[in-house]
């Protein structure tokens, strides 16, 4: 090709189309159908979410898996004694069953994990959600009470909170839940508050207010479906943690009463075999690990599967 | 130039390439992006060549792969890609197993200027240093005389005071400033071969004519050979000497700048030719030869033209002027809006003090008219319109809507709730501007359902009867936006607006961040929709052109305050503010010839400005 050579390329070979043109022919998807195309496809999604059933089926249904009653056929005799045809995983300290005992333990360790989420969840994300979008005094209240909360460690809220004289006599499942989400929804009001302060001068919200949508509803419409993806993901996180704050509590004695079998409590039981003998703590240790382990990795990739970035078309 | 240590190599250049020499080759080359496991091709098999001294412009629309099969010339492509195909510069090969020798080549031979000068400088480092930077990476030199040059470069790029410049920080700089440090860099180590990839397109159409003034000045005195990637037809005809024309990959048709403009082969190319607005072509009265009205406003004469033709076409356009004053109508009816000496401030925020961003602003828009409210970025033509739609209060004067004073309206009140039923309003971003979240039938449908207008079956027979108007199809009404175009989400945009009947349209730069010929097309959409429905519109655009196709009267705003207005006939025809001749003289055109007439008519313009 010279320098004054006029080139055309061939009309057949690059036909003009429509511009603009209109692809009628694939099926509407939105964020959530984009984002659960994507997840189908990844193998730590599907693993980590038969994990999650089981472990769910475990907690409604253990009587499918043991029959043997896990408090009150105890006995001394069988006091650390090894695996036996029934008892596959030995007998603890006071000769109760470990494995009746690991199963029975999932249910209290899950309902604290979920619940606390979803106390975390409601709490956050309001006081997140209308600090990010109002602004303001209310905001500037809002983050300073967050800040009082997220300063107290946990450990050390949770031994004052216990020893408050409403607690002190009744512990129970919702304690330890009261106690996680009163220490923890700081951080997820932070989360939601920066999401929505993002979302809070889009356009699409300018042009909705534009259009008549009142500035509340404009927050629970437009801005709040819009600031939910990290949210989500940082509860699928934090229930992980939280099944561990709940093992962390009640090991140091402050967290189930000792009547309720979860985890944590025998973790913190055996302690007192662990030199005699460490499968004891090893069981219900492991069942914990695996089912914190199968949260944080459907958070991830919840998390991929959400990111803007990592989508396409 | 590869031994020169020290020496301005401006000056003493031996072994340059000679005039005309082939600079930079390129056979075949292939650009292909691995998205989800697949080879998604961006440019196949391109053919071209550029010669020292010459601008090659590669045009294309948003995806046509200019970008891409430029930066792959320099190796600067994400990792997913693969770059197949022979590139030669001065028959060194660039791409192949000694892919690691290309990093010498860029910036020392190859040089880019970023579209966007902002980003494209690093904030924490003063310009100054940038360039010595650049300088001492390629050359062993002392930092003295690493600065020596650096303001030499300064000078050349016609910074007014380089001393100064080269001691700022980039956002001490304007955006015409930064974007010639910007070149001063690219320039520093002499490339042979310059890619400007839109160089000009963040820029205001004054300061984008002063860039193409230093561009060709530079052209000339230092012989680098330039690539110029850019979507406008205005730009690639004030400085292209070649142009290459690509779409989806390919490129569809070579030529010089004169076989492109006057007779383009392909229909592709005649197609986007067509779609470019040119300023003086309105949608159907008589072409405005806008040179001519410039050169009698301003008794200007043009070597470049003959005087006895430039006096026929001066009479020319003043009989037209006449005629469009007798034809002009009266305008009736109750104002839609009104502005009486209004002000507008962003209100104050915690320590910054609040912002006048327009002051004493009248105008007046009745029923079914349109004006065209026309800026350059910061003269507070978008202000003007968001304080329509009340989402900004007006400080002083008064401003009615609709025969109602929204002015005196509380903010976030019933009244200014009732006002806005009455406003539409289409925005510049078409996918920031719709929820992601929400199918676009129900963005259409959210303002007619919650002023309570349709429900159920009847609004659902609604939307359908708006996406039909903007011509989308029916079934699109559950989609998602990230799955329409930008052409097809800015229709969307559109029909939201419409959804309440607005007596007033505010529209705010709706077709700027769109592809030229698309926004051919929904501006058509539009002009058909405005004379259907007859509402009346506040078009605020930073582009003449697409004004001069709308607009039956025209505004300019300057710095907060509004310098003109008339009649498009009026303006263009007619120009009277200094202001307003240099903004229609800085609007390039597609059309070599008549730029050429224009380029030397600003320049005098400017010149008279000066004294």
């Amino acid at each position: 090709m010279s320098n004054t050579k006029h080139f055309v390329a061939p009309v057949e070979d690059t036909p003009l189309r429509a511009t603009d043109s209109l692809r009628t022919d694939q099926a509407p998807l939105s964020l959530w159908a984009d984002a659960w195309r994507k997840l189908r496809r990844r193998p730590m999604f599907i693993i980590s979410s038969l994990m999650i059933l089981f472990l769910l089926f475990v907690a409604f249904f253990p009587g499918v898996f043991t029959g043997v009653d896990p408090n009150n056929n105890c006995q001394l005799s069988n006091s650390e004694a090894g695996p036996t045809a029934g008892h596959p995983f030995g007998f603890t300290l006071q000769g109760c069953d470990v494995y009746a005992r690991v199963i029975h333990g999932t249910q209290a360790s899950l309902s604290v994990g979920v619940l606390s989420v979803l106390c975390v969840l409601v709490i956050g994300v309001t006081l997140g959600a209308l600090a990010g979008y109002y602004g303001g005094w209310l905001d500037a209240v809002l983050a300073r009470l967050g800040d009082i909360f997220f300063a107290l460690p946990l450990v050390l809220g949770a031994l004052v909170i216990t020893q408050l004289p409403l607690f002190r006599e009744n512990k129970s499942v919702w304690t330890v839940v009261f106690v996680i989400s009163m220490l923890a929804w700081p951080q997820m009001a932070r989360i939601t508050r920066g999401a929505v302060i993002e979302v809070r001068n889009a356009d699409f919200v300018t042009a909705a207010r534009s259009l008549g949508v009142s500035r509340f509803g404009a927050l629970v419409r437009h801005v709040l479906p819009n600031a939910l993806a990290p949210v989500i993901v940082l509860a699928t996180l934090e229930l992980g943690v939280f099944i561990v704050a709940e093992a962390t509590l009640s090991f140091l004695g402050i967290g189930l009463p000792t009547s309720v079998m979860s985890w944590g409590n025998d973790i913190s039981a055996a302690n007192a075999s662990i030199r005699t003998n460490p499968s004891i703590l090893l069981y219900p240790a492991g069942a914990l690990s695996i089912t914190v382990l199968s949260f944080i990795m459907l958070g991830d990739a919840v998390r991929d599967a959400l990111d803007p970035k990592s989508r396409q078309r | 130039m590869t031994d020169n240590s020290g020496a301005i190599p401006l000056e003493t250049d031996t072994d340059k390439t000679a005039p005309g020499a082939k600079v930079l080759e390129v056979r075949d080359l292939s650009v292909d992006f691995g998205v989800e496991k697949k080879w998604v091709p961006a440019a196949i098999g391109l053919n071209y060549e550029v010669r020292a001294g010459e601008v090659l412009a590669i045009v294309g629309e948003s995806g046509s792969g200019k970008s891409a099969s430029s930066m792959a010339l320099l190796g600067l492509l994400p990792s997913n890609s693969r770059v197949r195909g022979s590139v030669k510069l001065s028959g060194r090969e660039l791409i192949g197993p000694d892919a690691g020798r290309i990093r010498e080549v860029r910036g020392k031979d190859v040089a880019v200027i970023f579209q966007e000068p902002m980003t494209a400088l690093n904030p924490v480092y003063t310009v100054g240093a940038q360039i010595v930077e650049t300088l001492r990476l390629h050359n062993a030199i002392s930092p003295d005389e690493a600065k020596e040059r650096a303001l030499h470069m300064l000078d050349l790029v016609e910074l007014p005071d380089p001393e100064k410049a080269f001691k700022s920080y980039p956002h001490q700089l304007s955006g015409g400033q930064r974007q010639r440090a910007m070149i001063a860099q690219s320039l520093s180590c002499d490339p042979k071969l310059l890619i400007a990839d839109e160089p000009t397109t963040a820029l205001d159409v004054t300061v984008q004519a002063e860039i193409l003034d230093l561009m060709r000045h530079l052209r000339n005195k230092l012989d680098s050979a330039i690539i110029l990637i850019t979507h406008d037809m205005g730009v690639v005809a004030d400085l292209a000497d070649r142009i290459a024309v690509m779409r989806r990959g390919v490129i569809v048709e070579t030529g010089t700048a004169q076989q492109i403009f006057s007779n383009p082969q392909h229909e592709y190319t005649q197609a986007l030719l067509a779609a470019v607005p040119h300023l003086g072509q309105g949608a159907d009265s008589a072409d405005v030869d806008v040179t001519a009205a410039l050169a009698a406003a301003t008794h200007s004469e043009l070597e470049s033209v003959d005087p006895e033709e430039l006096a026929r076409r001066e009479r020319e356009n003043e009989e037209a002027l006449k005629v469009a004053a007798a034809e002009e109508t009266k305008r009736k009816g109750e104002p839609v809006l009104e502005l009486t000496d209004v002000a507008i401030e962003y209100p104050k925020q915690g320590r910054v003090p609040a912002f006048r961003a327009v002051e004493g602003a009248n105008l007046v828009i009745y029923p079914g008219e349109v004006l065209g409210l026309v800026g350059e970025s910061g003269s507070g033509k978008t202000t003007i319109g968001r304080a329509a739609v009340g989402l900004l209060p007006v400080a002083e004067g008064t401003m009615r809507v609709v025969g109602q004073d929204i002015s005196a309206a509380k903010r976030n009140g019933k009244q200014l709730h009732r006002i806005r039923r009455d406003i539409g309003m289409v925005f510049q971003d078409p996918s920031s501007s719709l929820n992601p979240r929400l199918p676009i039938g129900e963005s259409i449908g959210e303002p007619m359902f919650l002023a309570g207008v349709a429900k159920g079956a009847a609004l659902q027979g609604r939307i359908e009867k708006l996406l039909d108007q903007v011509e989308l199809p029916r079934s699109y009404r559950n989609r998602y936006p990230h799955e329409l175009s930008g052409g097809q989400k800015q229709r969307v945009g559109i029909a939201r607006a419409l959804s309440l009947q607005p007596k007033l349209m505010v529209a705010d730069e709706p077709t700027s961040a769109l592809d030229v010929s698309v926004q051919a097309k929904v501006l058509e959409l539009f002009q058909g929709l405005q004379r259907e429905l007859g509402f009346a519109c506040l078009f605020v655009t930073h582009d003449l052109a697409v004004v001069d196709v709308l607009a039956d009267r025209i505004c300019v705003m300057q710095r907060g305050r509004i310098v003109e207005q008339g009649t498009r006939d009026q303006i263009l025809r007619n120009p009277q503010e200094a202001y307003t001749q240099r903004l229609l003289a800085a609007v390039p055109l597609p059309d070599p010839e008549k730029q050429r007439e224009r380029r030397e008519l600003r320049a005098q313009l400017l010149a008279a400005g000066i004294e």
